[in-house]
């Protein structure tokens, strides 16, 4: 059943990463980011990992890229600034960055499946329960300065709009 | 060796249960019609059958039989995906709702609900999140400016009520410590004041997802995204036939599951509230008769307030979610963090 799983998640997550870069229309690549998170979260369910999975879904899928096909679908890009960029910079950069990118994940992998470094992780590592226990005991600092970060980001962003309507 | 008996009595389940959604969706779409003439002194839908309860067979072919007028300019995928995405994933958050205990059937423990997960109460929410994206997605594939507004009125919408709706069964969740929807119900077994909403003291966050819940569902007084007034029909101005039927069945379909899940989390699922002396399959009829009477409750209630309230205003749905609800869910966490930490609850 597993492994049914896998090859229909690898399947989905391969194909709607390929549209993401390569469709011409926005929308529809903003459409398969959203399809390929949810594979990801699919990646996490079958890993165990329940809670990431379903904040995933939630938090990426349901809300962010939600916004961000809200602005795709405002701004309505004419056909031409719809062409693929060309630049010759962007494509050297784009290969080298594509092949570090490859070389961190197969390290990653060759060390994962020589078992050398990375302990398996038990069945309930990823439940509501055991991340809501590491949130508030090893990792409690970062949990608060995050928040913080994330409450001074949030005031910052009510700032700038505020300051944009009444001069 | 693979257990073909578990698989089959899975998509047995599957299919029961996608079929008693459909089937409530057909009886809804009567008894909202009949409910709104009750209420509006009128007579309603009563020539096909008695009472005119074959109705929903008669709309059923004329939605087969339609015409199907396609927009010269849609966007042909996208437009053909939105149905059938509003409609998945109304239906998928109903599958973590238990609707029934655990029975007994040929020798077989069987767990009336489809998918016993460990954080299903997020599963729900998740869910209901991903609808967003049929509206939007029909909104804008038909090329038209007033389905394009309706989506994207829509979408703000929904991710501002997804807040109050996720913060408002927070408290649910301090009571009961779990996510899993199926302990939550087992929690409020006994007598009724065992219930979250009256012995887990969430009677505030109870009203507060019924709020967020109506909105979520696009619903009379926050029906913004279809508005007709404004905007013709909305996001599914440019559907017809059986696509529109499709929007139209994820709407009940959504409302079934809000109303599922407040019964789960709040009115006691499955428990009928006064302990009886039965066991076995009495006892199991009458606890799926408990819930199906809980949902009915509140689809009665979607029903009774659509045709009695008129719309917000776009400023006020935005004021209400933001500045009211939101606030109050806040409160309402505060409130369960004293109560539970002095163990009044």
């Amino acid at each position: 059943m597993e492994l049914v799983a896998f090859v229909v998640l690898t399947a989905l997550a391969l194909v709607s990463g390929l549209m993401v870069i390569l469709h011409r229309n926005q929308v529809v690549a903003a459409l398969s980011l959203a399809a390929n998170l949810v594979a990801i979260a699919g990646y996490y369910m079958l890993l165990n990992a329940q809670f990431l999975a379903l904040l995933q879904v939630i938090v990426y899928a349901g809300a962010i890229m939600v916004l961000i096909l809200f602005v795709i679908m405002l701004l309505n890009l004419p056909e031409e600034a719809r062409k693929p960029g060309t630049g010759r910079v962007q494509a050297g950069l784009a290969i080298v960055l594509a092949a570090a990118f490859a070389l961190i994940l197969g390290w990653a992998l060759i060390r994962a499946t020589d078992g050398g470094g990375y302990p398996a992780a038990s069945d309930t590592f990823g439940t509501v329960d055991s991340v809501g226990q590491m949130l508030f005991t090893n990792f409690f600092y970062a949990f608060e300065a995050i928040s913080l970060l994330l409450v001074v980001a949030m005031i910052g962003a009510v700032l700038l709009a505020k300051r944009s309507v009444e001069p | 060796m693979i257990d073909w008996t578990s698989i089959v009595i899975v998509f047995v389940e599957i299919l029961v249960v996608v079929g008693a959604l459909l089937g409530g969706v057909s009886i809804m779409t009567w008894v909202e019609r009949r409910l709104s003439a009750v209420i509006q002194f009128r007579r309603g839908p009563n020539r096909v059958g008695p009472f005119g309860l074959f109705q929903p067979i008669a709309d059923g072919v004329k939605f087969l039989m339609k015409e199907e007028i396609v927009p010269a300019d849609a966007y042909m995928p996208i437009y053909v995906l939105a149905p059938g995405m509003a409609l998945t994933t109304s239906v998928f958050a109903f599958s973590v709702i238990p609707y029934g205990p655990t029975i007994e059937l040929f020798g077989r423990k069987i767990d009336l609900v489809l998918l016993d997960m460990n954080g299903g109460v997020l599963f729900a929410l998740a869910a209901t999140a991903l609808g967003v994206y049929a509206v939007v997605c029909a909104g804008w594939s038909s090329r038209n400016k007033y389905s394009l507004i309706g989506g994207l009125r829509s979408s703000a919408q929904m991710i501002s009520y997804e807040l109050a709706l996720g913060l408002s069964i927070i408290g649910v969740l301090m009571v009961s410590s779990t996510l899993r929807p199926t302990v939550i119900v087992e929690q409020q077994a006994g007598w009724f004041w065992n219930w979250n909403v009256f012995g887990g003291g969430q009677l505030l966050g109870f009203i507060l997802f019924v709020i967020a819940g109506f909105a979520e569902t696009n619903r009379l007084p926050f029906d913004l995204p279809e508005a007709e007034s404004e905007l013709v029909g909305g996001y599914h101005t440019e559907y017809s036939s059986m696509k529109f039927s499709m929007f139209f069945m994820a709407e009940y379909v959504a409302m079934i599951t809000m109303a599922a899940l407040a019964t789960t989390l709040f009115l006691g699922g499955y428990q009928i509230g006064i302990p009886l002396p039965l066991e076995g399959w009495p006892l199991w009829i009458l606890q799926i008769m408990a819930f199906v009477t809980k949902v009915g409750f509140f689809m009665f209630l979607f029903v009774w307030v659509r045709w009695t309230l008129p719309r917000f205003r776009y400023d006020q749905l935005m004021n209400l979610g933001w500045k009211r609800l939101f606030p109050l869910a806040l409160f309402n966490i505060f409130l369960t963090g004293i109560l539970v930490a002095f163990e009044v609850i």
